[in-house]
């Protein structure tokens, strides 16, 4: 292995990592402040993707494309919100593990009905199709670089409209003090509205920025949303900071070990036991993180606003 | 004779004295289980239409007697499909059971047809389970065994005298049996057998460990979305015109590359069949194909349509009467029928022995597409035929 190959997979790392902080920053604000488990977070992404990719097709901007699915995105994610989920708010998380479940088969034969079951195709926009060399010998996807810089740009952002602003002084209050926040005289379910609408624009922009990468296809959503439920439980529920922690930790370990590991079998096992081996441990490796994270700290790494 | 022998058979004979006077008349059944939705969807929408393209050709009819088929949707779980065999067995009564499409699927429902003496043709599914010791006298696969079309890749990259080869599949029994096959086949140097996350989305981690293992070749199977990804994320990182990429059929069958698009264009991929074929029943087909449906035919569609034309064969054989099982099942091994493939035979486990040929990914006008570049075996047959003993 050379120092090539590990600051490349480090990046490839950082990509995955900023990928999943998109969609952990949504889940775990609407499950810190609302303690409502969203199973239906996912859908939100797969919408974002459908949209962005049938915008940029229709408009031949991609810029268009990822406005259309933050738009999309946001006005879905409110409309659940005041039709589906508000009722669910003071029941049991089984019930709205169910109820947001039933949202998720609801949306996947909505889209197949509106895009059929083929999975869609997006390119990245021209300027980014290319590759770029910033490690010497090695060209490095320039697309890849980009979601890196939205990614981080996005978490700036979200530290900043949490930290310095009046929504985020209520979001912070709302997590841990609501009836004190609904007794001040702020209307609390407005609030709400609108931190699930935010959490839903960040799905929606993370299926936009997935589109070029990946294929746009009915059920997309369920795939990522377990590893992104894996980021906000190493994060910390409700925690922002931590689920930036969580999915840049969660990206490099996952990328690493798919990376290094059956290498590093390699060296004790002949090559075809290695390969094979390594996989199968590689596959575990975000779990048994998750695992040692929750051992030496139960609540995550870092704890949600005030908590 | 064992005594289960000698039971089934005198049931068989009374079958066919008390079947005889009226079967002419009754139309035949056919109950097709095939995946029409979630993420394998297009490959039995592939299936379903080209078998019912057959059946409209002959107006309605298949070996001259009016046929029903009957198709119900499995979503791709074995369960679903366990479910519609038996009320296809018990509460409808069909005939003929075809149409799965998932290895999985198949070796959990075939054995349950075929043990009630149902006839069960394979329009795709061809899991080495079933072609070696778990081979039937009622199962028939219209399509190939498995493993054929990674032996073909891994031939065809022997023949391009590549010496160094980087593998790819999922880790699941159907991915470590492709990178069995193409090993069977394949002589040079295996540089690493990478074993993906079954579902798997990102490649970005595999593909910088490729390129810095710098292989002459790449040869991967992935299933569905995950071959998808894949093939874009290769293209993006400007690999696909550097180390060439090979694959199984499946991977860049028609469907696939309608949502891959430009990425694959100079990928090669290995299959007993594409639109293209220069034969007069293939001619028919795809020019009814695109007629029909608007698109161009994948091994799927070509592969339910043979299966249709098969059984065609065998109806006609027996005028109808579908009772007369041993006819019917000598009618079927004799495979006379125009396949689209040109030609077509069956081995001594009922799976097809038959040419298999390496296509190119290629861009014509705005679409993209499969072109036949050149015959890897002729008259291949699977490597568990010698095992089955029916």
């Amino acid at each position: 292995m050379t120092a090539q190959l590990f600051l490349e997979q480090t990046l490839n790392g950082l990509q995955q990592g900023v990928m999943l902080f998109l969609l952990a920053a949504g889940l775990t604000l609407v499950f810190g402040i609302m303690h409502l488990i969203n199973l239906a977070h996912g859908t939100l992404y797969m919408v974002g993707a459908y949209v962005a990719a049938t915008a940029t097709k229709a408009s031949g901007s991609f810029t268009i494309g990822v406005l259309a699915a933050l738009a999309a995105a946001g006005l879905v994610g409110a409309t659940i919100e005041m039709t589906a989920l508000r009722k669910l708010y003071k029941r049991d998380h089984l019930d709205q593990v169910l109820a947001t479940f039933g949202v998720i088969l609801f949306f996947n034969e909505l889209v197949k009905i509106m895009w059929g079951p083929q999975a869609l195709f997006l390119s990245p926009p021209a300027a980014l199709s290319g590759t770029v060399e910033i490690i010497p010998g090695i060209p490095y996807p320039a697309y890849r670089l980009f979601i890196i810089g939205v990614g981080l740009a996005v978490g700036l952002g979200l530290r900043y409209l949490i930290v310095n602003t009046r929504t985020g002084m209520l979001i912070r209050a709302g997590a841990t003090h609501r009836d004190m926040v609904g007794a001040l005289g702020v209307d609390i379910d407005r609030l709400f509205t609108v931190v699930f609408a935010i959490g839903a624009m960040l799905a929606g922009l993370a299926g936009a920025l997935a589109g070029p990468m990946l294929a746009v296809e009915v059920g997309m959503g369920e795939q990522i949303l377990i590893l992104t439920f894996v980021v906000i439980i190493i994060g910390g529920i409700g925690s922002v900071r931590g689920a930036l922690a969580g999915a840049l930790l969660v990206g490099l370990v996952d990328t690493y070990g798919r990376a290094f590991l059956p290498l590093a079998m390699r060296a004790a096992l002949d090559p075809a036991a290695a390969d094979s081996i390594g996989a199968s441990i590689s596959s575990v490796a975000i779990y048994l993180l998750m695992a040692a994270v929750l051992i030496w700290r139960p609540r995550g790494l870092f704890q949600a606003y005030g908590g | 004779m064992t005594r289960i022998q000698t039971i089934l058979a005198a049931t068989m004979a009374g079958a066919i004295v008390s079947g005889a006077a009226t079967a002419a008349d009754k139309p035949v059944k056919i109950g097709m289980i095939t995946t029409l939705s979630g993420g394998g969807a297009a490959l039995g929408v592939d299936a379903r239409d080209a078998f019912q393209l057959a059946i409209d050709l002959k107006g309605g009819k298949l070996g001259g007697v009016p046929t029903e088929l009957i198709v119900a949707d499995d979503a791709q779980k074995v369960e679903n499909a366990k479910q519609i065999v038996t009320r296809f067995l018990k509460k409808d009564d069909v005939d003929i059971v075809t149409g799965i499409v998932w290895s999985n699927l198949a070796i959990a429902v075939v054995p349950s047809v075929t043990r009630e003496g149902k006839i069960y043709v394979s329009t795709n599914a061809g899991p080495h389970e079933l072609a070696g010791k778990g081979c039937d006298k009622n199962y028939f696969n219209a399509a190939y065994q498995n493993d054929n079309l990674h032996e073909a890749a891994g031939q065809y990259v022997t023949d391009k005298g590549l010496k160094r080869v980087y593998l790819l599949a999922p880790n699941y029994p159907a991915g470590k049996d492709s990178i069995t096959g193409f090993k069977r086949f394949y002589k040079g140097e295996v540089v690493a057998e990478v074993y993906t996350t079954l579902g798997q989305v990102d490649y970005a981690a595999e593909i910088a460990n490729l390129r810095a293992a710098k292989p002459e070749g790449v040869f991967f199977f992935l299933p569905g979305g995950m071959g998808v990804n894949f093939v874009k994320q290769y293209a993006q990182a400007g690999l696909i015109k550097e180390i060439p990429l090979f694959g199984p059929g499946f991977s860049f069958d028609e469907g696939i590359l309608s949502a891959v698009g430009d990425a694959a264009v100079g990928a090669f991929n290995s299959s007993e069949y594409t639109w293209d074929l220069d034969n007069a029943a293939n001619k028919v087909f795809v020019a009814a194909f695109r007629k029909a449906y608007g698109r161009k035919p994948s091994l799927y569609a070509a592969q339910a349509y043979d299966a249709a034309l098969l059984i065609d064969s065998a109806i006609a054989a027996v005028k109808g009467d579908m009772s007369q099982a041993d006819a019917v099942r000598a009618a079927l091994k004799k495979a006379d029928f125009p396949s689209v493939r040109g030609k077509f035979k069956f081995g001594p486990n009922n799976h097809p022995i038959q040419d298999i040929y390496i296509r190119e990914v290629v861009k014509e006008g705005d679409t993209v597409t499969n072109k036949t570049i050149r015959k890897v075996f002729t008259d291949h047959q699977d490597a568990y035929a010698a095992e089955c003993k029916m």
